[in-house]
């Protein structure tokens, strides 16, 4: 990168053309004043962005070998394993990449909503966020399916499905997703072509994100605007090599993965060629669903009008409907968190609740993974109804009846001040 | 930021509106769905036993011993019934034969080819390239032969069931006489580690069931553990060079990770 | 890249300073650079014949069945192999064809050995890859009654060039001789190709 006023000839003759050097010193450079204090959790975005690029990159090689039939997927994925150079490595950080980018992007949006990070001016930011989520749970599951193993068969089985519970449409829906009367080759295909499609469309809404990032800067751990250019610093070389040094804490993280626990994740029952006439014992979704598998699950009664026995929504639709509201929820988190106080650390009682939400989460992660019997059932209904709860009455209510503590004046105060008495 | 908020009291009606509203319907909805779950009364399934792998670990490789002690079992007790048609006889290599004697081992198997230019199928004898031949050309020829029990495909076994290697040969040295409260179904076996603790397959392996040519002692035991470390190669051939390659990784992943840490910290020293 | 200085002052540190930064970037940047070399190139070798496609680059025919003036086609790497054992006749018409006729100037001994070392000679047997040099055509001649050309060889009913007995273009608009593919003899009965 080089500053705007370059001698370099060359670089003049593109700039003029193409102003892009003046756009990278602009959006990552000088340009791009970014505050202070940030801390490592901000290091999740650019990770985030860094595994996309991974998946797409390996995603297109893995293209070239695979053949989406149903008679050839499974036997396509193991020839990539045995036969193809380094094959077997494009897989594993195939497969091992879309739990690391759900890891990543969870994280992401914990300190989201941690620090406060979703509120006026980013609604948009945010927004834009949970549309990216959305899609990155569309491409997972139709990727999920593209081995055709038993997992794959199955779940793809059971949330297809789920479709038919919309009420008078369902059945045509389903049969128009499938292709035919069941998952079978038409299904398989096109999930195919939609996997390859939707990962572009990811970078389209990606752009929209950083676009609207870019438009007020980052947030930051204090939660407080900044108030001069004092609290701020370069974007390059600062946070750049912040990044780079985080990507490569990363990196180790997801090379120990690849390289020595590459099917830790996953289920072994998919290493078993799709077979329609036989169901697994338990069908489990990847991890990084099973909560919004638990909240599906959780709804096991019809609501229907008392005393009448007229049934207005069916469980399977109920659970349908609790599933999409869960990520449905978190876009509309601006108007639901009135609080005129961003981060968390001057919220002490919300603070609490963050913590006692992310226990929620996970334990809705775990019942999803039991077998609906004994107490689970009961477990899963009660997380998914907190989950609700957190959302619709404890944030609004933390954000009216909440006393924060005292904001600092700035953010140069905050970080100097402790630094000046020492 | 707003800065004025409305009464919280203003809220309370509306709010425990919505909960009677949503109890009432809920209340008032059918019986749910729940299965009643019908347990059979059978004992959990016992842990796996800890057994030690040559390939274990972050280092972890292939004993090519036991890889060809491995493959003797399979070939001669285990392919009767079981596939292993992921497996080309090329890849027969990796246990540390030759060229040659993977080419005449191919020999020793037929397979179907054709159509000739008389348009009929014909058998011939496997090359190299082919893959491993299955005793039966289809799951319904499998099943006719088995009385409905299909033997299934070995390659990929290893990573197909929890526990891997290890629930091989747990499963392998699992036959027991079936305890006295436990009435077996027609035909199957008693096996401590199945899934249900019957099983179609008769034990397959016994003491000095495989001559072993190297000289080594043919236990159960042995013979178990050398056919599951032959499974872990079909099914994950690639095994030994992940580890050794990831080792590499590793180590040049810690080196540009500490400079980067040395260059983040030289670039912030200014700043604090 | 071209270095960008810091927004706040750097510290006045002599050249020790300066230069322990430089080292460290210029190590970051080189190390990240062949870190991305040593990634990309398993990328792209990926793409390359894999192992199976590799297992099938080579065959072995077994000549037995090819008698005396008897041709056999068979398939090698998604492209069909002309065997043919040629009668004397043949080879003394391959042979007493003088180099300045020719299109592609070769002796008709530089395309019956193998490549063995020391080469193996087999001149009554002409292994060559069945497709015509001009556009990628499947000459005719290999089964009985086909058209073999003026020039007894292969006739390419595409656009009418014709090969003699050695393989060689003789007439019309194929540029170069009908390629030579690189086989050794196993045995007197079996040659492997490629």
């Amino acid at each position: 990168m080089s500053a705007p006023a370059s001698s370099n000839r060359l670089v003049k003759w593109i700039e003029h053309r193409l102003p892009i050097f003046s756009f990278m010193d602009h959006s990552l450079g000088r340009g791009y004043p970014t505050p202070r204090n940030l801390s490592y959790w901000w290091n999740f975005g650019s990770l985030a962005g860094v595994v996309l690029v991974i998946m797409i990159a390996t995603g297109v090689l893995l293209a070239m070998q695979y053949t989406p039939h149903v008679d050839h997927a499974f036997n396509s994925v193991e020839r990539v394993m045995r036969d193809v150079n380094s094959g077997w490595m494009l897989r594993y950080i195939h497969m091992n990449g879309a739990s690391f980018f759900f890891i990543v992007v969870y994280i992401h949006m914990l300190r989201g909503l941690y620090y406060g990070s979703f509120k006026a001016p980013r609604e948009l930011l945010w927004i834009m966020g949970v549309v990216i989520l959305l899609l990155m749970m569309a491409t997972a599951f139709m990727g999920y399916v593209l081995p055709w193993g038993q997992m794959s068969y199955w779940g793809a089985t059971v949330i297809t499905n789920l479709f038919s519970a919309i009420p008078w449409v369902g059945d045509s829906i389903v049969t128009w997703l499938w292709g035919g009367f069941s998952v079978d080759n038409p299904t398989l295909n096109r999930f195919f072509a939609l996997h390859y499609l939707l990962p572009f469309i990811i970078i389209g809404v990606v752009v929209l994100h950083l676009w609207a990032l870019h438009r007020f800067g980052s947030n930051n751990p204090l939660g407080i605007d900044a108030k001069g250019p004092q609290d701020k610093i370069p974007f390059h070389p600062y946070y750049t090599v912040k990044d780079a040094f985080g990507l490569g804490v990363f990196l180790l993280i997801f090379a120990a993965a690849v390289f020595f626990f590459p099917n830790f994740m996953g289920d072994p029952v998919n290493y078993v060629e799709a077979n329609p006439l036989q169901t697994p014992q338990h069908i489990v979704p990847e991890w990084y669903f099973l909560p919004f598998y638990a909240m599906l699950r959780a709804i096991t009664f019809d609501i229907s009008i008392p005393f009448t026995g007229v049934v207005i929504i069916e469980a399977k639709l109920g659970g349908v409907i609790v599933m999409f509201a869960s990520i449905a929820i978190l876009a509309v988190l601006p108007w639901l968190d009135r609080s005129p106080v961003r981060s968390a650390r001057f919220r002490p009682a919300y603070k609490w609740f963050f913590w006692i939400f992310l226990l929620d989460a996970v334990l809705l992660g775990y019942v999803g993974a039991q077998p609906p019997e004994g107490i689970w059932p009961t477990i899963g209904l009660l997380a998914t109804l907190y989950y609700f709860l957190h959302f619709l009455v404890i944030v609004p209510l933390l954000g009216m009846l909440e006393r924060p503590r005292p904001l600092p004046a700035s953010i140069s105060e905050a970080v100097l001040k402790p630094m000046e008495k020492a | 930021m707003r800065l004025s908020l409305p009464k919280p009291a203003a809220l309370l009606r509306p709010l425990g509106l919505a909960v009677v509203l949503a109890s009432g319907l809920i209340a008032g909805g059918t019986a749910s769905s729940l299965r009643a779950a019908e347990t059979a009364p059978l004992p959990p399934a016992p842990p796996l036993p800890e057994v030690h792998w040559s390939f274990d670990g972050v280092f972890g490789s292939f004993d090519r011993a036991a890889l060809q002690r491995g493959f003797q079992v399979f070939k001669e007790v285990c392919s009767t019934c079981h596939a292993l048609s992921l497996v080309n006889f090329r890849n027969l290599t990796d246990l540390g034969y030759s060229e040659e004697e993977v080419k005449a081992f191919a020999a020793g198997y037929n397979v179907t080819d054709g159509p000739n230019d008389e348009g009929e199928m014909f058998e011939r004898p496997a090359k190299p390239s082919d893959p491993w031949p299955s005793p039966y050309p289809n799951e319904q020829a499998s099943r006719a032969a088995f009385g409905g029990a299909y033997p299934p495909d070995l390659s990929l076994m290893a990573k197909a069931r929890e526990g891997g290697p290890t629930y091989i040969y747990a499963l392998l040295t699992g036959y027991y006489e079936p305890p006295a409260d436990m009435t077996m179904n027609d035909g199957m076996n008693y096996n401590l580690h199945f899934p249900g603790f019957q099983i179609a397959m008769p034990q397959p392996l016994t003491d000095g069931a495989v001559p072993y040519q190297d000289g080594t002692v043919a236990t159960l035991d042995q013979e178990a553990h050398d056919v599951a470390t032959f499974l872990m190669w079909a099914a994950e051939p690639k095994l030994e060079i992940r580890k050794q390659t990831g080792v590499k990784v590793m180590l040049f992943l810690v080196v540009l990770t500490g400079v980067l840490f040395a260059a983040k910290r030289k670039i912030w020293a200014d700043l604090h | 890249m071209a270095e960008q200085s810091n927004a706040a002052p750097a510290g006045h540190g002599g050249h020790g300073e300066g230069s322990r930064r430089d080292f460290l970037f210029l190590a970051g940047g080189t190390l990240f650079a062949v870190g991305a070399a040593l990634t990309a190139w398993p990328l792209i070798n990926s793409m390359n014949p894999s192992a199976d496609v590799l297992a099938l680059a080579s065959i072995e025919v077994d000549l037995t069945p090819v008698a005396v003036g008897q041709s056999l086609t068979v398939m090698w790497r998604g492209k069909p192999v002309f065997i043919r054992h040629r009668t004397e006749t043949e080879i003394e018409e391959a042979r007493a064809v003088p180099l300045s006729e020719l299109r592609d100037p070769q002796t008709d001994e530089a395309r019956t050995h193998d490549v063995s070392t020391p080469p193996v000679e087999r001149p009554e047997m002409l292994i060559l890859v069945g497709v015509c040099t001009h556009l990628g055509c499947i000459p005719q001649g290999q089964k009985v009654g086909q058209e073999r050309g003026e020039y007894g060889g292969w006739f390419c009913s595409c656009h009418g060039s014709q090969y003699d007995t050695s393989g060689r273009i003789r007439k019309g608009p194929a540029p170069r001789n009908l390629a030579v593919p690189e086989y050794t003899y196993l045995s007197d009965t079996r040659v492997k190709i490629g």
